[in-house]
């Protein structure tokens, strides 16, 4: 039996989700002044990687975006990492290794996510095809056949007895 | 005494929505004129009834009456009366009413302004409309009361989240459920078409301004959400792909293909059969829409299972309504003659292209928003679905469509030439060629594909424009005669050429806040300067001020350009006493060609606070182009071809005459 706190955050919370169109709904001050890297391509690379990776405490923000503690936390390492001399493969590796795929806001393409990227070509490839058999069909019944010979010759016989 | 009142006309508005479901489908059937002349009473008497109970929860926010609990958890007594009043839908209950009222109003209007429906149809549609209140009202009545009361009534209420004390959103979310709930219409008449077995042009000229109506609320509702979240987030993004966003998203897109569909059943009487499966499917992820949003599945699966009622009951309602309509299709759908052959480079063609990108386009956004949950629930492994998912699979489908809609209005129906198209499109086509050319020289060294992106935008709003210009004959006839055409041109043309120019606007405005957009975060103390895309921000400090319901931090800037002085800028962060929380105000200057944005983070040490100021580059095109969207629709609604009540003037007004001859 969920106490009336836990409802009220529950209902507050969906009231939110609804209404906000977001659920990081704390001020986002993401990246602080002193997180940022004297060298601006580290810096860069740090931003792009930062927004491919997921914070895990809020619905649907990267840690790019988001100023839960965690996020700085990852923010702070993935920079630490790249100062390491470290690639993006590697960072996204070892992230990955501690956190779970969870963190990883594009998919990765394994056999439990190849419904989930081969849904909308695939949705593509069946709607063409289903539009081309249509318009063949069409057209075959939009033009039908021109009259055999004997059609004509008994056309002809019709219209001269008429 | 309100709230029973509010509560007693919520319950009979669900005695009369059943009568309304009932009595008026068994009349078609039966052929019996009173039975199904009872639609129409009953659909007006359930709005006001509806009406009643919203009023009466309206009464009790603006007046603070917290004895009831509703009241209670999402309000307070210091709340500017705005608030008072948004806090009515700020929340499940009162928004699931909010929902009901929408539904019930669009009903009375069918039963008000649609006396010139075939009897049977007209019945037939409220009585599907009937059965979608019966659902919703059942829904709030037994799960999401919103009149429960509290003994003993505590003095003070808990107050309303802060992030939603905002005027746009405030209105937000009518606007949005105008448009969720607006797809039944066409859902009910889809239904109704179905169970009639008869459905013809005529059906489409009736269904369509009511579609419109919905498209264009939601259209205003979505950018709304967005541009909302751009200035109160306090980092700039207009749009998240989160699943909130794509709720509402996905009956846009689906929506915007049976606008399109409808026009071809109308004017050619072909693509039935898929109109009205389209009509389905808007509805219907209208209705997956208000699951995940209200359920709760979204915050987590194992949420939604801890306390499963209303999202067990809207899922319910789900299966009867999308699995009824289905298979109501599979059955009767072939009974409906196909009309209206054309070949595949035609105004038809071009629209059944419009209609397989955006239903495909929509799918991917359905996928991406609903796999997850899906993986979760039957494996328990938990993904991932961000931005660059929709980034990779959205984007590439959309772009061939955006490229292709200034065609589509030059082709002929029935059988287009293509070839006389292109040469109609060659001064678009030019000027958007120029564009590109010129944004790449501006540009220096930035992202390739960001001049490809502005010269698409142009590409719309140069090809919307030279189908007006074709059709006033423009250059082609005299000054005067042009004038006169154009000004005779109907009102649905201009419609068409507006909203596909705000598509072009729209563009413009996300290929350049998205490619071009730059940032400084920096610690600032007071008298520091900072530069961005050549202006000056002077830092002068933060000062203390008391508002309604919160105290804030107010920083000053005086933003230079050159030497001179432009304005100032005040970004704050407030607290909010009872409700415990905080929220940041960003503090925007409309500059030529973008917007300068300027948050106040937290202080740091030695009197110095975290700034973070942006530069967005043309981003107010975004919401631009969706007022230009929602106008060409308004332009569209008001054709007097397209008017519900037209025809019918039209006929009386020929009886006349032949009274007089």
């Amino acid at each position: 039996m969920p106490s009336r706190a836990n409802l009220r955050r529950f209902a507050l919370s969906l009231a939110v989700a609804l209404l906000v169109g977001l659920n990081g709904v704390a001020p986002a001050l993401a990246v602080q002044p002193d997180e940022v890297l004297s060298d601006p391509a580290l810096e860069q690379r740090a931003r792009d990687i930062s927004a491919n990776l997921r914070c895990l405490v809020c619905q649907n923000q990267s840690i790019d975006d988001s100023n839960a503690p965690l996020a700085k936390d990852l923010r702070v390492l993935v920079r630490e990492q790249l100062k390491a001399g470290k690639s993006d493969e590697e960072i996204m590796d070892y992230v990955v290794a501690r956190y779970g795929e969870f963190v990883l806001l594009t998919p990765v393409w394994a056999p439990h996510t190849l419904l989930l990227w081969l849904a909308t070509p695939i949705l593509l490839i069946v709607g063409l095809i289903i539009v081309v058999m249509l318009f063949r069909r069409r057209a075959t019944v939009a033009e039908p056949k021109p009259l055999s010979a004997a059609e004509k010759r008994r056309l002809n016989k019709v219209l001269d007895q008429a | 005494m309100i709230a029973e009142t509010g509560h007693f006309a919520l319950i009979l508005a669900l005695g009369i929505a059943i009568i309304q479901m009932v009595l008026p489908l068994y009349g078609s059937r039966r052929d019996d004129p009173q039975l199904m002349a009872v639609a129409v009473p009953a659909a007006q008497a359930q709005f006001l009834l509806v009406a009643l109970a919203f009023v009466a929860l309206m009464t009790a926010y603006v007046t603070s009456d917290f004895s009831i609990l509703n009241v209670y958890e999402n309000s307070s007594s210091a709340k500017p009366l705005l608030y008072k009043i948004s806090g009515v839908w700020g929340n499940h209950e009162g928004s699931m009413v909010l929902w009901v009222l929408i539904l019930a109003l669009f009903g009375a209007g069918v039963a008000t302004y649609g006396r010139n429906l075939p009897r049977s149809l007209q019945a037939n549609v409220l009585s599907v409309q009937g059965a979608i209140g019966v659902a919703f009202l059942l829904f709030i009545i037994t799960t999401s009361n919103p009149f429960v009361r509290l003994d003993p009534a505590p003095f003070e209420g808990q107050g309303f989240n802060p992030v939603l004390q905002d005027p746009a959103l405030a209105i937000h979310p009518p606007f949005l459920y105008a448009g969720y709930v607006g797809f039944s219409m066409a859902f009910s008449f889809a239904i109704a078409a179905l169970i009639d077995g008869r459905i013809d042009a005529a059906w489409a000229r009736w269904v369509r301004p009511w579609t419109l109506a919905a498209w264009m609320c939601l259209t205003i509702g979505i950018a709304l959400g967005s541009w909302w979240a751009y200035y109160e987030l306090g980092w700039g993004g207009f749009w998240f792909w989160d699943p909130v966003e794509n709720a509402s998203f996905m009956p846009w897109l689906s929506g915007t293909a049976l606008l399109h569909s409808a026009l071809v059943m109308e004017k050619r009487d072909a693509l039935k059969i898929w109109t009205i499966l389209l009509a389905i499917i808007t509805f219907s992820l209208s209705l997956v829409g208000t699951f995940l949003v209200r359920s709760g599945v979204l915050t987590s699966v194992h949420a939604f299972a801890v306390d499963p009622a209303r999202g067990v009951f809207i899922l319910g309602i789900m299966a009867v309504f999308i699995g009824g309509a289905l298979a109501l299709f599979a059955w009767r759908a072939p009974l409906l003659r196909q009309g209206g052959i054309f070949a595949p480079i035609s105004r038809e063609g071009a629209l059944v292209f419009n209609n397989l990108i955006l239903v495909t386009a929509c799918a991917a956004v359905f996928v991406g928003t609903l796999y997850p949950l899906a993986l979760e629930s039957v494996s328990n492994e938990k993904i991932s679905v961000g931005p660059p998912f929709f980034n990779y699979t959205f984007v590439p489908l959309v772009l061939p469509l955006l490229l292709a809609v200034p065609l589509g209005p030059f082709l002929a129906w029935k059988r287009g030439d293509l070839y006389a198209v292109a040469q109609r499109l060659m001064v678009a086509a030019v000027i958007a060629l120029a564009a590109i050319v010129i944004v790449f020289a501006i540009q220096g060294r930035g992202p390739w594909l960001a001049p490809l992106g502005i010269g698409l935008g142009v590409w719309l709003i140069a090809g919307a424009a030279s189908e007006l210009a074709y059709r006033a004959k423009l250059f082609q006839a005299s000054a005067a005669e042009t004038w006169r055409r154009f000004i005779h041109l109907p009102r649905s043309s201009f419609g068409t050429a507006l909203a596909h120019a705000g598509v072009g606007l729209s563009v413009i405005g996300i290929v350049a806040t998205t490619a071009w957009r730059t940032e400084d975060i920096t610690a600032m103390k007071p008298g520091e300067t900072t530069e961005i895309a050549g202006y000056r921000l002077v830092f002068d400090g933060v000062s203390e001020r008391a508002g309604p319901n919160y105290d804030e931090q107010l920083a000053s800037f005086h933003v230079f350009r050159g030497d001179s002085e432009i304005t100032e800028l005040h970004p704050t962060k407030r607290q909010f006493t009872i409700e415990g929380s905080a929220t940041t105000e960003a503090a925007i200057y409309n500059a030529w060609g973008g917007d300068l944005y300027a948050v106040l983070g937290d202080p740091l040490e030695n009197g110095a606070y975290s700034v973070r100021v942006y530069f967005n580059p043309l981003v107010r095109l975004i919401w631009i182009g969706a007022v230009v969207m929602f106008l060409g629709g308004g332009l569209s609604l008001f054709d007097r071809r397209l008017r519900v009540g037209a025809p019918k003037r039209a006929a009386a007004a020929q009886g006349r005459l032949a009274d007089a001859k």
